[in-house]
């Protein structure tokens, strides 16, 4: 992918999109795009432009989100809903492998040999700087996931420059948006009278290459400028992110976690709604008589109580240290792990959470109270996880 | 929840194969029907064990020991207290299948009530009609060694229990919310989108996420999920978009008696009263 567009952007009419997705769909890519169902903008696949929220809005508030369709007609003028495009590239569910007993030795078969081929149309900057934080964990560490190279290496992506920002958006805070940079194959600017497109790749240069295209002229391109700025202006929410590693860490018995605790369900939702949350649980499930199995990786989270269950007990037994531990990873740990932060700024979380927990209001809150000088963790002498780690051991 | 251990213990099955016994208390019947519904996978369970007592199916019944009881059902009579003992004393595992078997079921909604005057209620001659004022769980009387929650049980668990009895291992019951099979099925958030009244927080997954892709706010049937915050929820629900007149009945439902609904519930009774907020 580039790091930066190969060419001047010019200008498409709006029904250009369309050539755009059939060509799409002719190169074999499996279209996947925003789509009103259910009182949400969600990603699934479409076929042509006629399924694209057109004149849709939405609007986001801790623990509410909601859509209406105005009188405009845009395509484009909304910002995220509950998917994110992991769902495409790290599968909730999948079957590994399988394997069966024939006579009397094991018939081992790869379920992931071959995987789809996507072209997703919506992508904003967040959501790029989300599938580069996953690239780093699931292809630039010791251990590629195959599905997910697979998945990736193959995926067509056209971005979308945001020309709004909901409540719930702080990408300004985390760098990551609202412009489209780089990790894009197009990139769409939509104004009244067409999309500004920018080429990130010559796979991206070529498939427009059959569109009607003209030169953008001096007022599209102030156009374009300043309803990106619409979107920088609408974001107000602000996460301030300076030394907030060793803030974080240093804070760990910091009381406002048990103020967290009172109110967090536990329930898994930030964790899933995440774009950047990677975890999940691999499983063998066979048949009654054993000789049929399958190796099933399902998505998992650090909320769940069974998540930290070790053969001395469970290391994470209550919702604070849950809550805990995924605010200090997400913001503070990632830099250690991947060097970069876990956090794109997207919003979701905060949206998708029942009880509308503001994870920048709750670093916020510690912040203006640190309570502790500590910079590293340590376990705990009451904390149960201390059994795993006997004093005498040598080890 | 029970101590995996319990299973790692066994090697009876290696031996001969496993006697089952299914057994009834206060209840509908339709979590041994779940058993029944296990159409394709019946002959294989059929094939590896042998089930000796299951009045649903078959009028022959074979006196225990059994290696394995699946009891369904909550206990409301004093005959019911003496036979839980008798088929605990008889089993080698016992595993109860339900909410009524689990939390004492929808009838234990009779626990909030009076007894005699529901029984002038209902019955010509109620002095025939010998009761306890109570609706319990099977493990407030016996040990239990393993818990299949559900209204109704889902029978792919059950296969799971019966097979990992079969396979010396501990079975796989997610105690997870019913919020992460939402989105692992991709269904939108209706307590978010749509301000539906919706326990899924708090509650153990296993349905398979179905109220929620139907548009319903989930009903708890499978119970209180592993260290539920049930308090949040309801306060959250009551700040905005639901009375206790909904709440209470929500908490007071096919698991009133699990003690994270109980309690919950009857925190919010006083509510229902003074139609306030906490």
């Amino acid at each position: 992918m580039s790091s930066s567009t190969l060419e001047e952007p010019c200008l498409i009419e709006k029904c250009e999109l369309d050539r755009l997705i059939e060509r799409l769909k002719c190169e074999g890519f499996i279209v996947v795009g925003p789509y009103v169902e259910d009182s949400a903008i969600q990603y699934r696949e479409i076929q042509s432009m006629r399924d694209l929220p057109r004149g849709y809005r939405d609007t986001q508030e801790p623990g509410e989100y909601r859509v209406a369709k105005l009188l405009k007609k845009n395509y484009f003028e909304f910002n995220l809903g509950p998917h994110s495009w992991k769902q495409f590239l790290f599968p909730p569910k999948l079957t590994v492998n399988s394997c069966t007993k024939k006579n009397e030795s094991w018939e081992f078969i790869s379920k992931v040999d071959s995987q789809p081929k996507f072209a997703f149309l919506g992508v904003r900057a967040c959501e790029l700087a989300a599938i580069q934080v996953q690239d780093r964990v699931f292809m630039e560490g010791p251990y590629v996931d195959p599905v997910y190279q697979a998945r990736r290496e193959s995926t067509f992506i056209v971005a979308v420059n945001c020309t709004v920002a909901a409540s719930t958006c702080f990408c300004t805070s985390m760098g990551t948006g609202p412009k489209c940079k780089s990790t894009f194959d197009l990139a769409l600017t939509e104004l009244d009278c067409g999309f500004v497109v920018e080429v990130g790749t010559a796979r991206g240069r070529s498939m427009i290459s059959d569109l009607t295209t003209r030169e953008l002229d001096p007022e599209h391109a102030r156009d374009s400028q300043l309803l990106q700025q619409r979107a920088v202006d609408q974001i107000t929410k602000r996460l301030d992110t300076s030394e907030i590693l060793n803030l974080l860490m240093g804070n760990l018995d910091h009381p406002h976690w048990d103020e967290v605790a009172k109110r967090c369900l536990s329930c898994t939702n930030c964790t899933m709604v995440c774009p950047t949350c990677f975890c999940s649980s691999v499983t063998d499930v066979s048949n009654l008589s054993g000789d049929e199995i399958e190796r099933q990786r399902q998505w998992d989270s650090c909320f769940n109580v069974d998540f930290s269950y070790t053969t001395s007990g469970t290391v994470r037994d209550d919702i604070r240290s849950r809550y805990r531990q995924w605010l200090t990873h997400k913001l503070a740990s990632w830099h250690d792990q991947f060097a970069s932060s876990g956090c794109v700024g997207c919003g979701r979380c905060i949206t998708w959470c029942p009880v509308g927990i503001d994870l920048t209001v709750e670093v916020a809150a510690i912040r203006n109270t640190p309570s502790s000088n500590r910079t590293l963790p340590v376990i705990q002498p009451s904390c149960k996880a201390e059994c795993a780690f006997p004093k005498d051991s040598k080890a | 929840m029970i101590k995996y251990e319990t299973f790692s213990e066994s090697r009876i099955f290696k031996v001969a194969k496993p006697r089952m016994g299914v057994f009834k208390f206060a209840s509908c019947d339709g979590c041994q029907l779940q058993l029944l519904s296990c159409e394709d996978e019946l002959l294989s369970i059929a094939d590896a064990i042998d089930i000796v007592h299951f009045l649903e199916a078959s009028s022959h019944v074979e006196p225990g020991p059994y290696d394995i009881a699946l009891v369904e059902g909550s206990i409301t009579t004093n005959v019911d207290r003496d036979r839980i003992l008798e088929v605990r004393k008889h089993s080698k595992y016992l595993v109860t299948i339900g909410a009524c078997a689990t939390a004492g079921g929808i009838q234990a909604l009779k626990n909030w009530g009076d007894r005699s005057e529901y029984l002038r209620a209902v019955y010509a001659r109620p002095e025939y009609i010998e009761t306890l004022s109570t609706s319990t769980a099977i493990a407030d009387h016996v040990k239990v060694d393993y818990e299949l929650r559900g209204c109704p049980i889902n029978r792919l668990q059950l296969i799971d229990v019966i097979q990992s009895l079969l396979a010396d291992r501990a079975p796989r019951t997610p105690r997870h919310s019913v919020c992460l099979d939402c989105k692992c099925r991709g269904t939108v958030c209706i307590a978010v989108a749509q301000d539906a009244v919706c326990l899924g927080p708090i509650t153990q997954a296993g349905c398979g996420a179905i109220c929620p892709a139907y548009q319903r706010g989930c009903y708890g049937c499978f119970g209180p999920a592993e260290q539920p915050n049930c308090d949040s929820l309801a306060d959250w629900y009551l700040a905005g978009r639901a009375t206790p007149v909904e709440l209470v009945p929500l908490m007071r439902n096919f698991n009133a008696n699990a003690p994270a609904f109980r309690e919950c519930g009857d925190r919010i009774d006083p509510l229902l009263d003074s139609g306030g907020t906490l």
